[in-house]
């Protein structure tokens, strides 16, 4: 079978499988008559209504001819990678992860290597810009949310007395 | 005369130092995201949120309202200088500004957007003035089923009125309903969708969404493609005035683009974007008088209409929400969040429980437009200047600030795991052409939809006719089904695609 439009076949199985999970799931809960509908009432209604629509789409994904195929095309892992690993460690240092026994490292340790590891996203990485970026960022947050908005923030790490 | 009475306590809140200092800000903050490009209002308002918790309602609205119209003048600005749209919304502006600009004429282009933008601004906000008491009049008649029906037009008028697949928007706005269903049920008390995870209870926060599928999702985009090569003009803006033949050609049009926007711009799923595209549609329709520059290579009136237009329907968005408590578009679903956030319940009784926030956020818009012109004119020189900025020094700014938006909202670290995963979803978004903002629409419709269609056929007895026997019901049904319809007709259809394809 020739797929006709690739974009359409992937978004239309994508919604066929969070309608079908949301459906399954929302069964599982009351569901209830129209007078007096259950938690599972409008979710599963709503399940069943995506399922279909993304039915529709890969249906027709398989049987219209397009220009292009609708191509996906290449997927930029570097800016996906290193964006969301900059978002994940600002968590773990502003947070801490007791699993691993790390505490809070506080506001300008996480805008430090967030700017760092973000800056790796990009095509061109210069550590002196990298570096005087995050002071300026580092700077920038802590007179803003810290000074001006009064916000609860570690500002050092936990141990450091911060 | 119970209109100039209620401007008047509308200017009295506004016209306060902090208030006027809140549009300000709001103001500044708009043009800045609107010049620069690779982020947009909607990230913008949901992460300035955090730092409106402490404003009072009135100011913290007045603050988002600016950075919402800000961002269209700043928008139109870049478009113009170096044919880059900083919003969608001035994508066609750049058609016959940027050609203005080559011809040396930025000044006249520059000065006919932020004219014609300002009177717009002001047409916009006498008419959310004047409509918004009738409106909400009808709104206190609306019962369950007419809500219900009112958001199902709604959200139809948005994904018809959006660009690209009709489908794949009104499959995003049901995904987006089932996201907003997430924690617990109101009604039951059961905790639905949560996998077991605590955090979720409350259900998703929608900044976490906002952010990683708008902040995150088009950061990931931006990078993906290879830097355009900018060139700007920044030397050739002199003689900012524009000329007495200028002033001839372009007030009609920005007579024109005034009255489409503002017209479109109360329709649901209407505003800023639609209005300027279809404005510029029409200009072309009229025929140019003798003499005058062609469509596409410099005509004042190709940035005069949309420029207007776009003001207008900014404006007069805030009429369904403010009477009404619908969002017509994804920013309006943002303030929708932040008037929840700070304990303002939209719908119609927000003018007669909180007149002060209700005029005094219409008269902040008058006084935010006239800011608007009176700061950007002569600010060109430095928004320019922002222009030249990299985007590699940039988008860790913007990564920076979504994740500090987000975990300052809850002090949640979960919600920072949340933009990471919606992050990630919206460039998933991105690739396969799902447009996101149907998305955020339903996702803040969506309790609000499944209680209105509970109580509704509680009412009737379990008996779903009660959408289509309430006369006030049907007929908004029948808008949406008529909408549709539209966009099957082969004419439409074509028109349609012409539309959003121009560029």
């Amino acid at each position: 079978m020739q797929l006709k439009h690739q974009k359409d076949f992937f978004s239309g199985l994508l919604f066929m499988a969070t309608g079908l999970g949301f459906a399954w799931s929302a069964s599982r809960y009351t569901v209830g008559t129209a007078s007096h509908m259950g938690p599972g009432f409008f979710p599963l209604l709503l399940g069943a209504l995506l399922t279909i629509l993304g039915g529709v789409i890969v249906y027709k994904s398989l049987l219209f001819e397009t220009e292009d195929g609708g191509r996906i095309g290449p997927w930029a892992w570097r800016p996906v990678i290193y964006v969301v690993l900059a978002n994940l460690s600002f968590g773990v240092l502003i947070g801490g992860l007791s699993s691993i026994g790390l505490p809070p490292m506080g506001l300008v340790a996480a805008i430090g290597v967030l700017t760092v590891v973000a800056a790796r996203a990009g095509t061109e990485f210069r550590w002196k810009e990298v570096l005087a970026l995050a002071l300026i960022l580092a700077a920038g947050s802590y007179v803003t949310f810290v000074l001006l908005l009064k916000l609860q923030l570690p500002v050092w790490p936990a141990f450091a007395g911060g | 005369m119970e209109l100039l009475s209620n401007l008047t306590l509308g200017f009295g809140v506004a016209f306060t130092p902090m208030n006027l200092l809140y549009a300000l800000v709001g103001c500044l903050l708009g043009t800045l995201i609107g010049v620069l490009p690779g982020i947009g209002p909607i990230a913008t308002i949901a992460m300035l949120l955090p730092a409106t918790y402490a404003l009072p309602p009135v100011s913290a609205l007045i603050m988002l309202a600016g950075i919402y119209y800000g961002a269209q003048y700043g928008g139109s600005t870049t478009a113009i200088l170096v044919n880059l749209p900083g919003e969608s919304s001035s994508v066609v502006t750049c058609i016959d500004g940027y050609q203005m600009a080559r011809m040396g004429r930025a000044g006249p282009a520059l000065a006919a957007a932020g004219l014609g933008s300002f009177f717009a601004g002001c047409v916009g906000t006498l008419v959310l003035a004047a409509f918004a008491p009738v409106l909400t009049d009808l709104a206190l008649q609306f019962g369950p089923a007419e809500y219900f029906s009112l958001m199902i037009l709604g959200l139809i008028g948005a994904v018809v009125l959006a660009a690209g697949s009709l489908l794949k928007a009104i499959a995003m706005v049901v995904l987006g309903l089932l996201l907003g269903l997430v924690g617990t049920d109101v009604n039951s008390g059961v905790v639905r969708f949560a996998f077991d995870m605590p955090e979720l209870t409350d259900g998703i926060g929608f900044v976490a969404i906002a952010m990683g599928v708008f902040g995150y999702g088009e950061i990931i985009a931006n990078l993906a493609q290879p830097e355009h090569a900018r060139q700007v003009f920044t030397s050739k803006v002199q003689g900012l005035w524009p000329t007495r033949q200028d002033f001839k050609d372009m007030t009609p049009a920005v007579l024109r683009g005034t009255t489409l926007g503002a017209l479109l711009g109360i329709l649901p799923g209407g505003g800023a974007l639609l209005a300027s595209f279809a404005s510029y549609a029409l200009e072309k329709k009229i025929p140019s008088k003798p003499g005058e520059v062609e469509f596409g290579k410099g005509n004042i009136r190709g940035v005069a209409a949309p420029e207007s237009a776009n003001n207008a329907g900014a404006q007069t968005s805030f009429i369904p929400l403010l009477t009404l408590g619908i969002p017509s578009n994804a920013v309006m679903a943002l303030m929708v969040g932040a008037m929840m956030l700070h304990n303002v319940q939209p719908g119609p009784q927000v003018m007669t429980v909180n007149p002060e926030l209700f005029w005094g956020l219409i008269a902040s818009m008058w006084i935010g437009n006239l800011m608007l012109v009176v700061l950007n004119l002569p600010l060109i020189g430095m928004w320019i200047k922002l222009l030249s900025v990299p985007y590699r020094w940039l988008f860790p700014a913007i990564v920076l600030f979504c994740a500090m938006g987000v975990y300052t909202t809850n002090h949640s670290v979960f919600d920072i795991w949340l933009v990471a995963l919606f992050g990630f979803i919206g460039y998933v978004f991105h690739k396969l052409d799902l447009e996101p903002a149907p998305l955020l629409l339903g996702f803040i419709l969506g309790p609000m939809m499944e209680e209105y269609l509970r109580r509704a056929l509680l009412l009737s007895r379990g008996d779903w006719s009660v959408l289509v026997t309430r006369p006030l019901s049907a007929g908004l049904l029948a808008a949406a089904l008529v909408m549709v319809a539209l966009v099957f007709l082969p004419a439409v259809k074509s028109r349609r695609a012409e539309a959003f394809v121009e560029e």
